[in-house]
């Protein structure tokens, strides 16, 4: 049967791994290239970079980051970050994204998730979301890193993303990010029960029995997770350990 | 030389980039004459069925492709490319392929699953192949599919609800449906076994 993931995610600016609390006080985290060798070997299923380069110059060395890491690495690399047109998505991809993630151009276009899917698929166009408690059992959609509000119900908006052709729902909780306090479980699991399409758990881990509760309870596919693996102190081989003796299905490297 | 065959697949380069992580020395084409002395042929994919046989047909590729299998040369189809080597997708409004293997190519029933299948799944082996020597039953590999091939060709298969086809093998014609180039050390080992058949 189909195995759960864990997906580390990296930030990526100007060419470089950076880690910092909600996008301030960056620091440099290292070279991409290496960072994705290190969790392939380490049994990652999975790399996310998020592109946080403003510049076009940042896009560029983002670009030949991805061209670099698909040389080097050899499982499925999904890039987001600023993404808002098909030809960026057809730049991306040909670079040698496998998947990419449109977020805040698709809330302002839903169309673009459509357009992507035509042309590229619907396998390899990822919606993601960023969404904010708004009351119990509601949660909206935000974007500007949750600044600004959107007043789109999130659960509706995943499955319309679904409608529109997304193949996965990246499911980020701006409540919860950079807490790791664990994911938003409540949310996780109504976002699973509204649509048909694999469901990536976002924004919270503590560690893996966050990841263990988001995959079970929450009924996600994938748990994404950045800092705790940056900085050492969860590995990806000690996560999937971690699932599997839980009896979460996983492969085991 | 491993021709990788060019017909404007996504995952083109990926492809090569794990086979020369495999020991290979790749060479990306769309030269019918230069597939024809090659000594094994790649045909990479992503996408869909119409598409891509379309394209294979548009640059004239297909004649080519046939009679570089005929000839009984290694010949390896990944995931799309596995595809299109049957009599039929199904895939939208539905198309002819290239008949190498009888057989259609059917969207995945999978009641209460999630389609496309896509993850990690775990390889089961029907026969003994060379393209999987050193790949242990219960492999995981990176599928990325929403249809497979109905076949009496398998090799391997995958559980998702019911038996999907991972691998089918016809003499020296083999087909995965998995993305060996994305399935780290065990898609890289698949490759490697590729390769050495190819300068062998």
């Amino acid at each position: 049967m189909l195995a759960k993931r864990v997906v580390p995610c990296l930030d990526i600016k100007d060419g470089r791994v950076v880690k910092g609390v909600q996008f301030a006080n960056l620091r440099d985290a290292g070279d991409p290239v290496e960072l994705v060798q290190r969790y392939d070997r380490d049994g990652a299923d999975e790399v996310v970079f998020y592109d946080i380069s403003a510049s076009a110059e940042g896009r560029r060395t983002t670009l030949d980051v991805v061209s670099a890491t698909a040389e080097h690495a050899f499982i499925p690399l999904t890039v987001g970050g600023g993404v808002s047109d098909t030809d960026w998505i057809r730049t991306l991809l040909r670079a040698g994204a496998d998947k990419v993630s449109v977020n805040t151009a698709a809330v302002r276009d839903p169309d673009l998730v459509e357009r992507a899917a035509l042309h590229f698929g619907s396998q390899c166009i990822v919606l993601s979301m960023d969404v904010r408690r708004a009351g119990p059992g509601r949660w909206e959609v935000v974007t500007h890193g949750g600044r600004r509000p959107t007043g789109r119900d999130a659960i509706a908006w995943a499955a319309e993303g679904e409608r529109r052709g997304a193949g996965e729902v990246v499911v980020n909780s701006i409540d919860a990010d950079g807490a790791r306090q664990g994911y938003d479980i409540a949310l996780l699991r109504a976002v699973a029960d509204a649509v048909g399409v694999p469901v990536v758990a976002s924004g919270g881990a503590g560690g893996p029995a966050d990841m263990l509760a988001a995959l079970t309870d929450g009924g996600a596919d994938a748990a994404l997770a950045a800092s705790i693996f940056h900085s050492g102190e969860v590995s990806v081989a000690g996560a999937k350990r971690y699932l599997s003796d839980r009896g979460v299905l996983m492969r085991v490297v | 030389m491993i021709e990788v065959v060019d017909y404007d697949a996504g995952n083109l380069h990926s492809a090569a980039k794990g086979l020369a992580a495999g020991g290979g020395e790749p060479v990306v084409t769309s030269d019918p004459s230069v597939i024809a002395s090659a000594s094994a042929v790649v045909l990479p994919g992503v996408g869909a069925f119409c598409d891509c046989v379309g394209k294979i047909r548009e640059r004239r590729l297909e004649e080519p492709i046939r009679a570089f299998i005929t000839s009984g040369r290694p010949f390896l189809g990944i995931c799309i490319g596995l595809q299109v080597l049957f009599d039929r997708g199904l895939e939208g409004t539905g198309a002819p392929g290239l008949g190498i293997f009888p057989g259609e190519v059917v969207r995945i029933e999978a009641p209460g699953l999630k389609i496309p299948h896509m993850g990690w799944n775990s390889l089961r082996f029907a026969r003994a192949s060379r393209l999987f020597a050193g790949v242990p039953e219960g492999a995981y590999v990176y599928f990325v599919h929403s249809y497979h091939a109905v076949s009496s060709d398998v090799v391997a298969t995958c559980d998702y609800g019911q038996p999907i086809t991972a691998a089918v093998e016809r003499d020296r014609c083999y087909g995965v449906q998995f993305h060996p180039e994305k399935s780290s050390a065990v898609g890289l080992r698949i490759l490697r076994n590729f390769v050495e058949m190819a300068a062998a």
